[in-house]
């Protein structure tokens, strides 16, 4: 197997859900069997499959990256600057490798249990070519080689989120919901291409690797490579919901559970965070820190958020929400690959997390649907409760999986949870900003807090409907399934044998940090290499808080499961009481710090009223101008048209009416008589006479 | 190349005139024959377009150079000797195409080909077509036309049939709106011909077949600075007198465009007009002012056009988020796609003011993509008028549902004109942004958040028509039918086969482009010194 | 016929210019002044025989010569035939008018 090969099989593993969605979206729904979706989930399993090879091939056998390039269009010969051309191309190196088989497992599974979840629904078909089209930007997001296909693709995964949040667009809520990722999500994808614009206005090309040998060569450095990589993170902080453009994910809860899952959990939110490791090697240390601040902050804002939330759902997002935080932070607190391994194992755990909900919300949807209640909201955790009995698998899965997000030994979750939070360790200790590794170990412990709280209200006491609980069942097979799946890749010996020490895993033996190319003097001191010692001052103080940090998270997670359970399982303290006496608070969390009513308030309502005077303008303003010197040049015309009348006219007819008053005058004379005439005769002769002869 | 021994472009010209003509023949109680004589002739035009692109020669520049101009056809016109003190009067039938034209003649015949499809159910068959012929003729003579009177007749010859196709055709207040139409072109039109005519005066050259001086509207002569008159009203460059006719010419092509504040006779047009006539309005038309910049004002004044490049962008800027605002706070479903409309071709604006390769290209891409989305577009709405006699947005919803195929075709549209990467609209707008961020920084970045309207108002469109619940009166509104799918389905493949493979359409006006930046931005910048004469 | 003119010694040309004109002003005065038709036409008989007495008077009073006389005799003959010329008018005029008021009848004026 050679590198083209390799080429080949990842584009293929590319291309085979496209072709799963053109097929589908054409002949879907009334040719294809089943509507398709056996078709198009053979297609991702197909991928499935191609991927591992790629991967395996790829650690085992080629340590360089591979890349293959094509050109895309070319401008020829241009002035100040050369050969303009645009070459586009596929890049494989252990990261994309890596990534690509999370997307594609993922992928698998949740096709999968879509079979089950989504069956009868009315656009069957349709959801299925729509997860066939969103994994094949994801794909297409993983395997780029260069900025302009990766916003590409980072539009079109945008797109399949759109529709999917949208897929029941016969509810308000969910049209609203799509709307608002999407703008939301452009929002942030402005900053990134403001980011891809300063890239290629100053390196001349968006290859990844030749952007990166440009800034080494200093072609791009000070102010605008700080602003290039901010800007390029403005992407993620969209595409990964971070704050403050992290309102869009709760409301992507309106989809469909598989696609909040997929999309909204394990993938797609997580192309920001792959976006980042991405183009890690020009972030510059103040990027780097605006990066950490963000994730630290996100984390923190979103676990406050969801300890309050009922909806299991919004807590999960919440949830998600935080730990993208975590990632984001730990990739700018300069722990690179830890934050990517969290990215891997959060992959699997919160798709479990979604997935096992979706297992809940199913058996409560056809539970409520056997008593005819169309009024109580079936992913309200106020309503559910003891379904530990009646789901064993789904809730033994999800104990798994919430283990794993809070951070317990033998679960991935601990590998890297632990490895981050060593990250934020060090990096708060050698560059002073301790508020990194405190919010890192303070979210540690309300992650596990709110996570179980979900867990006991969901599983455990007694059911709080009695009706709805008789009629739950657990889920089908199909359903089933995926979930085991995940809990098995939720567990530590997936990544490595030692369930305590994260450096034994394959992640931290095959992805490696990248070495920064910016600037030495734009680089955080204690990465820079020394010349006596093998390691940089990070990495010795990395190796030094690993196990303060284990310690410490394993202290604050196990405080956490201690107050939820007190709190929720053995009702020693009561949460109705701490919410009223911190009545602000609570309101204010309850209410997700008010962002929503801000940005309504704010932008929404701005951009409005702005486009509202706009079109005033347009219809008062500039049409009133244009149609005021209409009616000015119609006065303009009367007042001359009156001109001419009266005046010209006028002269004209004076002139008649004094001709005609003569003539009357005269005519006077003329009065027909004979008689008269005979006397002017006369007259005239005497007077003649008089004249003559006098 | 020639056709039965006259030249391929004026087939391409003149052959709707010739079906105008079979047209205005045709009995009475045979309205079929008109529609079919008409698609066929725009057909054919489709057809000439495609041979011409299949012989068009990629490494031919034009712009200046006649050399550089392909299938040439240069005759003497008019030629009036001596009269009094005017002197000779020479006009020529000057014809020619080069990498600028040959995207707007392409677009041109497919638009035109397509509208003709999609005029065939609208009443007093034989007038329209016939002044929808016409009306062919004068936007393709405009595009291939190199004298500037030729281009100036066709530029005339084209304004009357729309304002007959819009007054008669039109919606309830048509007569205000083909009225503004025309009294706003035509205010264009008198600055482009006091322009014409001091070049005219301005420019001379030697006529090759007397011998003699004589002045010329031959537009290749004009862009000679070798050619003006010394002491005449336009010789020199970075005189008043040039900066002052580039501004009218400017003027006069803005409100083609259109560039705000000279924008208020599209919306009024657009949504007065019949369906078919908007998507020429929006497809082809918008075009030749950008068109008339890029054949006229910019090689002929390349120092005006260097002077005034920023505030040029600037309105560009104030394009793109202008219209995009205000077609947010549209009601009705036309008139938001025609504010649209304003606000893409305020990418053209900014990619021209760049003056850079990436630019420019970004420039014409968006000029055809534009055609073919927003065609797309104004058949979008003309469909959904024709079935429910209202446009207003807020009273439809749970289309998708009722009407599933013209959904999916909305959606490519929708998509395209919100610059999904994938489809056209996103490269062009892409090479706009990243050539105008070379030269201007800010509005670059201050004109790309019209993206983001876009999205906003495109997305809010698609949920107030095709999510919710559809309201009671449309349970019986019908699919799409196949005339309609005929002639949305090839400009949906145009839009997808660009998106994802733009090479073609780059390659076609690259060297033209490359040669353009250059010629202007030396001429522009070099000034005097260039040899002009004393 | 003998009369005997001795009489009228005193009597010389002038009284019979006198006379003359005083006849003529009073013919002027009836064809002024009248309405009816015929007083009209009467004045214009008085003013006829003014001349004639004139034309009668300077032969008198000339050279023997008898073109004075002649004269006054055609314009007797003249006057005879207009005067029946001019009642038939003036009869036809009555006849449509019932009126011979020459004030009235002013059709060609209208």
């Amino acid at each position: 197997m050679n590198q083209n090969t390799l080429v080949l099989l990842a584009s293929i593993s590319l291309l085979l859900p496209f072709l799963g969605f053109v097929l589908l979206i054409f002949f879907g729904k009334k040719r294809l069997p089943r509507q398709g979706d056996i078709i198009e989930t053979g297609f991702v399993l197909g991928s499935l499959v191609l991927s591992f090879i790629v991967f395996f091939n790829k650690i085992l056998y080629f340590p360089e990256p591979i890349e293959w390039k094509f050109e895309w269009v070319n401008f020829g010969f241009v002035e100040n600057w050369g050969e303009m051309k645009v070459t586009l191309g596929i890049l494989i190196d252990n990261l994309s490798a890596t990534m690509l088989v999370v997307v594609n497992v993922i992928s698998s599974l949740v096709h999968i249990f879509s079979i089950g979840y989504m069956k009868d629904d009315v656009r069957y078909s349709r959801y299925f070519a729509y997860l066939g089209f969103f994994t094949f930007s994801m794909l297409g997001i993983v395997l780029t080689n260069n900025f302009f296909t990766m916003y590409v693709f980072w539009e079109l995964v945008g797109v399949s989120s759109y529709l999917l949040i949208g897929h029941w667009y016969e509810k308000k809520s969910a049209s609203d919901a799509a709307k608002k990722a999407f703008i939301v999500n452009r929002v942030g994808d402005f900053g990134f291409f403001v980011g891809i614009m300063i890239i290629w206005a100053s390196l001349k090309t968006f290859n990844f690797g030749e952007v990166f040998a440009g800034i080494e060569q200093g072609k791009l450095s000070g102010g605008l490579l700080t602003a290039a990589g901010i800007l390029v993170f403005c992407g993620a902080i969209g595409k990964s919901a971070q704050f403050p453009l992290h309102v869009w994910l709760p409301d992507a809860m309106e989809g469909p559970t598989p696609v909040s899952a997929l999309i909204h959990a394990a993938t797609m939110v997580a192309a920001g965070v792959y976006l980042t490791a991405r183009t890690y090697a020009m972030m510059s240390a103040d990027a780097l820190t605006f990066i950490a601040y963000i994730g630290a902050v996100t984390a923190f804002i979103a676990a406050t958020i969801a300890i309050t939330q009922t909806d299991i759902k919004r807590v999960l997002a919440y949830s998600t929400i935080s730990q993208l935080g975590y990632m984001t932070m730990s990739l700018g607190s300069g722990a690179y690959v830890a934050g990517f391994f969290h990215l891997v194992t959060h992959a699997a755990f919160k798709a479990g997390l979604f997935l096992g909900s979706g297992s809940v919300i199913h058996a409560m949807h056809h539970a409520l649907h056997k008593i005819h209640d169309h009024h109580t909201d079936p992913q309200d955790i106020r309503n559910m409760g003891g379904l530990k009995k009646k789901m064993p698998i789904t809730y033994y899965t999800f104990l798994i999986y919430t283990l794993a997000i809070s951070g317990i030994p033998l679960t991935s979750g601990f590998l890297s949870k632990d490895s981050i939070l060593a990250g934020a360790f060090a990096f708060g200790k050698l560059s002073g900003h301790v508020v990194i590794p405190l919010i890192g170990f303070f979210v540690a412990g309300l992650t596990a807090f709110y996570m179980f709280r979900l867990l006991i209200l969901t599983f455990h006491g007694e059911p709080k409907r009695k009706d709805i609980f008789e009629h739950i069942h657990e889920s089908p097979k199909v359903m089933v399934f995926p979930l085991v799946i995940l809990a098995v890749l939720s567990l530590w010996f997936i990544f490595g044998p030692n369930p305590f020490d994260a450096s034994t895993t394959w992640v931290e033996k095959y992805i490696h940090k990248p070495k920064s190319v910016v600037p030495h003097d734009q680089q955080f001191e204690f990465n820079l290499p020394k010349e006596s010692v093998l390691v940089t001052e990070y990495e010795h103080a990395l190796h030094e808080a690993h196990i303060p940090a284990m310690l410490l998270s394993l202290g604050m997670a196990g405080l956490g499961i201690l107050f939820a359970f007190l709190t929720y399982q053995w009702g020693k303290i009561s949460a109705e009481k701490v919410a009223n006496a911190l009545k602000p608070v609570y309101t204010f969390l309850k209410n997700k710090w008010y962002f929503d009513e801000l940005y309504q308030n704010t932008f929404v309502l701005a951009t409005l009223g702005i486009s509202r005077f706009a079109r005033w303008f347009d219809l008062k303003v500039i049409d009133g101008i244009v149609d005021g010197s209409a009616h000015l040049t119609k006065l303009w015309s009367f007042s001359v048209g009156k001109f001419d009348w009266n005046i010209i006219d006028g002269l004209v007819n004076l002139l008649a009416y004094i001709t005609g008053f003569f003539g009357y005058i005269t005519r006077l004379l003329q009065n027909g008589k004979v008689q008269t005439y005979i006397i002017y005769v006369v007259f005239a002769v005497i007077v003649l006479f008089y004249i003559f002869l006098g | 190349m020639q056709i039965l021994g006259i030249g391929i472009l004026t087939w391409i010209v003149f052959l709707p005139i010739v079906a105008m003509v079979f047209v205005l023949f045709v009995p009475k109680g045979r309205e079929i024959w008109i529609k079919w004589i008409s698609v066929v002739a725009t057909g054919i035009q489709v057809i000439l377009a495609v041979v011409l692109l299949l012989n068009y020669r990629y490494d031919l520049a034009g712009v200046n150079t006649l050399e550089g101009f392909q299938f040439v056809e240069k005759y003497r016109w008019i030629d009036v000797s001596g009269v009094a003190w005017f002197g000779r009067i020479v006009i020529e039938y000057f014809l020619g195409v080069d990498g600028l034209s040959m995207p707007m003649v392409v677009l041109t015949a497919l638009i035109s080909f397509i509208g003709a499809i999609a005029s065939w159910e609208l009443p007093k068959t034989k007038g329209y077509y016939a002044l929808y012929l016409l009306l062919d003729t004068g936007m393709m003579g405009v595009f291939v036309a190199l004298d500037f009177f030729l281009f100036y007749i066709f530029w005339e010859v084209m304004l009357l049939p729309m304002y007959f196709l819009i007054g008669i055709w039109g919606g309830p207040r048509r007569e205000y709106a083909a009225i503004k139409f025309f009294i706003y072109t035509l205010l264009g039109s008198v600055l482009m011909l006091l322009v014409m005519i001091g070049l005219y005066f301005s420019t001379s050259i030697i006529d090759p077949v007397t011998g003699e001086k004589v002045h010329t509207f031959n537009m290749l002569a004009m862009m000679d600075p070798k050619n003006y008159e010394p002491g005449s009203i336009f010789s020199g460059l970075h005189t008043t007198w040039r900066y002052i006719a580039y501004i009218a010419l400017f003027i006069g092509f803005a409100i083609k465009v259109p560039i705000v504040p000279f924008h208020t006779w599209l919306p009024d047009a657009h949504v007065e007009a019949p369906t078919p006539i908007s998507v020429i309005l929006a497809g082809v038309l918008l075009k030749m002012g950008t068109y008339g910049m890029l054949r006229i004002s910019f090689p002929i004044f390349p120092d005006g056009m260097i002077k005034y490049a920023l505030p040029m962008a600037i309105l560009g800027f104030i394009n793109i988020v202008y219209g995009a605002l205000a077609a947010m706070a549209q009601e009705d479903f036309k008139k938001l796609i025609a504010y649209s409309s304003i606000s893409h071709m305020g990418y053209v604006v900014l990619g021209m003011a760049a003056l850079n390769t990436q630019g420019v290209t970004g420039a014409i891409m968006q000029m055809f993509n534009h055609g073919t989305i927003t065609a797309m577009l104004f058949l979008i709405v003309g469909v959904l008028y024709d079935r429910a006699h209202t446009r207003g947005l807020y009273e439809f919803g749970g289309l998708a549902n009722q009407m599933p195929k013209y959904f999916g075709i909305v959606i490519i549209a929708f998509f395209a004109a919100l610059g999904l990467p994938g489809l056209s609209g996103f490269i062009s707008e892409a090479f706009v942004f990243l050539g105008a961020f070379q030269t201007y920084k800010w509005i670059a970045i201050f004109s790309a958040t019209g993206v983001i309207i876009t999205a906003g108002y495109i997305l809010w469109t698609t949920q107030r028509l095709f999510f919710g619940q559809l309201p009671e009166k449309w349970k019986n509104l019908p699919d799409i039918n196949a005339r309609e799918l005929v002639t949305l389905v090839p400009l949906a493949i145009i839009v997808i086969f660009l998106g994802v493979y733009p090479s073609p359409l780059i390659n076609l006006m690259n060297t033209s482009v490359n040669h353009l930046v250059r010629f202007v931005s030396e001429m522009g910048q070099a000034g005097m010194q260039l040899g002009i004469l004393p | 016929m003998l009369v005997n003119l001795s009489g009228l010694k005193n009597v010389g040309l002038e009284h019979f210019l006198i006379v003359g004109a005083i006849l003529f002003s009073l013919g002027i005065y009836a064809v002024v002044t009248r309405k009816n038709a015929i007083m009209v036409l009467m004045g214009i008989e008085l003013i006829l025989n003014s001349a004639n007495i004139n034309f009668i008077a300077f032969s008198k009073y000339s050279t023997a010569d008898l073109s004075g006389h002649l004269a006054a005799i055609f314009v007797i003959i003249l006057a005879a035939a207009e005067a029946a010329i001019a009642i038939a008018i003036v009869l036809n005029i009555y006849r449509n008018f019932l009126t011979v008021n020459i004030d009235e009848i002013d059709n060609l004026k209208r």
